[in-house]
């Protein structure tokens, strides 16, 4: 079974007989180290994101899915980054959303990215669906983690897939599986049922209501996970194209549940 | 530095270290009769203490009469099967015809044993009707390891329904029992219990059980709702 | 024997600018058994007509399931078929799998169409010598594709190739306006119609000789078997025989279908571009 290779993305040695990134120098002569590659694989994340919750919606009308991710870069317990955007827009019907290492992810956002640019440039009008990108990217972050090598990452894949709405999710072990309501990490814990209640009470949401519900999840989220941020960015995919707002701010917080609030 | 893990709080750094397998609970039943097969799999997957998801159907149709219901380390479950259907489509195409239940059987059963050392971690049953037409059940280890049987139970509840199934289509352990041919009728009736049992007592099994039943005019689906909770 | 001194290999020039090896390829396209190709707004068909070596042997196969939504009738060598198809199902079942969604058609002929001019342009390879008639469905709708062993590849409206295909061509242009707005079992009908236009006078369309592929919107690639082929031909049984037989085709291709000794071809040109 031949494989599509994906290691074309790996950086090739920075010279003739040189090193790769990341890797050592062999002398000439001398036998090849035989990874070739020093570094350490990654045991842990550094700098990572928090949750993406994202659903579909449909009233008959209006149609397309809502996706949601705060903009904290968290060091550990340190909330170092504040503009770290974890929506990416693929083409005119995918946003990619992503939580977890923040390198790994901008990493395999320009794999992602280059694999856009390629299927323009063969300007045959075809240009990729969520479900490929999807299993693509299922299929690069299982690689990876059989590598003992994982992008430290959950995915969410939304889009518009001919004409409905796609909704689905990727893991760093390449755990995927596709739903009508997704969230990763509290998230998943806080705001899908949040949503999915709301979504119980109202099967028939218009996009200004699902834009309110999204916003709501991240007020609660914010409200509790300590690795979150009241600035955010809300993304839309519907038939007419792809939106990803400027950053966002949650500004009707109700702090009156808490005790000791001065 | 000591980074640690969002979320990790108290947990040692032990638990971070990473490891390329998970449980995504998931468990597969499947009973064979005369000239039928019957299998059926939880829609609930799980990690942890948490559902990913309430609808993920843990059966894959590989020909009009073979279907595999394969549930544990999901991300396995996903590389297999997809690697299983190019494998029959390759078939397909070298010989002309669709592979046949046993040949399935025998190619599974290789293609996990070709990982022996870095297994798929996954628990598969395979259900169809083999050369002559007869409901066939095969069951796998991880490796490669396989038998087939009329009837088994694999996943999460495997523990709890295998017993189950001995008492009730194997007709073991019980006396003045008269064997005769299971029939389709009783077959899912079984299948249904042992979900809605394994429903109770199991938590990585629950929300909905997909049945397919195979003969000889094909595979006809059928849904059903466990308990949610 | 037609030869001259710039055919010797397929890297050489001729001072008219021609490659002569590259020519003599495309003659053994004509040499092949008839197919021919053709699409409505829904649908896309290949017909091809079988021949058997001998009495003793059985109709040599025409048509060439790649994926389910491709396949392909062959016209030349079939030796060399067998490796561009294997070749075509290897790229269609590694797009599969890597994206759980069919290879767009147009992508896998400029592949195909690639692998062909590499071998037009080294001096210890020989071109392909095989047309391909491609018959795909796909997000853009059904196509029809045409390859030829200059590695040139062409989106047809509908295409014939092969041995007296020049009839089949004349039919399909008289009737290229019907076919976006026939159902499939017309343009199945067409497809037979303009193919026996290819016969001589003392053959017919029989199950044994023809051989149907059909794909479509929710129709996965199939050859029709002897049954679902009857059925056709006995739609079109009564009608009568247009002129094809004999008038028209190339020189060559007429000998060789009649069974006289095989003569080295004529010339043609391998670029076709205007």
């Amino acid at each position: 079974m031949a494989h599509h290779n994906f290691d074309r993305f790996a950086a090739g040695p920075l010279w003739h007989n040189g090193p790769t990134p990341g890797g050592i120098y062999n002398f000439p002569g001398r036998q090849v180290e035989d990874s070739g590659r020093f570094q350490e694989r990654s045991k842990q994340p550094i700098t990572t994101g928090t949750s993406v919750i994202a659903f579909k919606y449909d009233n008959g009308v209006e149609k397309g899915v809502a996706i949601a991710a705060d903009m904290l870069g968290s060091y550990g317990s340190l909330a170092r980054f504040r503009d770290c955007r974890r929506l990416c827009k693929v083409n005119n019907q995918i946003i990619v959303g992503a939580g977890g290492d923040y390198a790994d992810f901008q990493y395999v956002q320009s794999m992602i990215e280059q694999k856009t640019i390629d299927d323009e440039c063969l300007d045959d009008g075809f240009s990729m669906k969520p479900r490929a990108i999807y299993t693509w990217l299922t299929n690069i972050l299982y690689n990876r983690r059989s590598k003992m090598d994982p992008f430290w990452n959950n995915f969410i894949v939304a889009g518009m897939q001919d004409g409905e709405p796609y909704l689905g999710s990727i893991d760093k072990l390449g755990t995927a599986y596709e739903d009508n309501i997704i969230g990763t990490g509290l998230g998943m814990q806080l705001g899908v049922p949040l949503i999915r209640e709301a979504i119980e009470r109202k099967p028939l949401m218009s996009k200004a209501e699902a834009q309110q519900l999204l916003v709501h999840t991240m007020e609660v989220l914010f409200y509790r996970d300590a690795r979150s941020f009241p600035k955010y960015q809300l993304g839309f995919i519907t038939p007419d194209g792809v939106t990803i707002s400027d950053p966002l701010y949650l500004d009707n917080q109700k702090w009156g549940f808490a005790l000791y609030k001065k | 530095m000591a980074v640690v893990e969002p979320f990790a709080g108290s947990r040692p750094m032990e638990a971070n270290r990473f490891s390329p397998y998970s449980d995504n609970g998931g468990t597969v039943v499947a009973i064979a009769g005369e000239d039928f097969s019957v299998i059926g799999s939880d829609t609930r997957l799980t990690v942890g203490y948490a559902i990913n998801t309430r609808e993920q159907s843990k059966l894959f149709r590989l020909s009009d009469k073979t279907v595999l219901g394969s549930c544990g380390c999901w991300c396995d479950v996903l590389t297999l099967t997809r690697v299983l259907t190019a494998r029959l489509q390759m078939y397909n195409h070298e010989h002309q015809k669709v592979m046949s239940t046993p040949a399935v059987a025998q190619l599974l059963s290789t293609m996990l044993y070709y990982k022996r050392f870095f297994p798929y971690y996954v628990s598969n049953i395979l259900a169809g009707l083999d050369a002559e037409g007869k409901g066939a059940v095969y069951h796998y280890d991880p490796v490669g390891h396989y038998e087939r049987n009329h009837y088994y139970a694999g996943g999460a509840s495997s523990a709890l329904l295998q017993p189950f199934l001995d008492n009730q289509v194997g007709l073991k352990n019980m006396t003045n029992a008269t064997k005769e041919p299971i029939t389709r009728e009783r077959a899912v009736a079984i299948i249904k219990d042992a979900f809605i049992s394994a429903a109770e007592r199991e938590i990585h099994t629950g929300d909905a059980v997909m049945i397919s039943i195979i003969d000889k005019n094909g595979i006809k689906e059928e849904r059903f709702s466990l308990r949610k909770d | 024997m037609f030869r001259n001194q710039y055919d010797s290999d397929v890297t050489v020039w001729s001072p008219q600018g021609r490659l002569h090896q590259v020519e003599y390829a495309m003659e053994a396209v004509k040499l092949g058994s008839a197919a021919v190709g053709l699409k409505n707004k829904t649908h896309a068909v290949v017909v091809a007509l079988k021949r058997a070596s001998s009495e003793l042997s059985a109709h040599q196969k025409k048509i060439i399931p790649i994926d389910k939504h491709l396949g392909m009738a062959i016209t030349g060598l079939t030796a060399d078929a067998r490796m561009l198809s294997r070749y075509m199902r290897t790229e269609c079942l590694n797009y599969q799998y890597a994206h759980d969604s069919p290879l767009p058609v147009c992508r896998l002929i400029a592949n195909v169409g690639n692998k062909m001019q590499s071998s037009t342009q080294r001096y210890d390879r020989r071109p392909y010598g095989v047309g391909l008639l491609v018959a795909g469905y796909d997000d853009q709708g059904p196509h029809i594709y045409q390859t030829c062993p200059s590695a040139n590849f062409f989106d047809c409206k509908a295409m014939a190739m092969g041995a007296r295909s020049q009839s089949a061509r004349t039919y399909l242009e008289k009737h290229l306006g019907e076919f976006p707005d026939c159902d499939k079992d017309e343009l199945i009908r067409h497809g037979l119609r303009a193919l026996s236009d290819t016969l001589p006078n003392e053959v017919e369309l029989t199950v044994k000789n023809v051989s149907i592929g059909l794909v479509g919107e929710k129709t996965p690639f199939s050859v029709l078997d002897e049954q679902e082929t009857a059925v056709y031909l006995t739609s079109i049984e009564h009608e009568e025989r247009r002129g094809g037989g004999g008038s028209s085709g190339s020189k060559s291709s007429t000998s060789q279908a009649t069974g006289e000794d095989p003569q080295d071809p004529e010339v043609a040109v391998a670029m076709e571009t205007d």
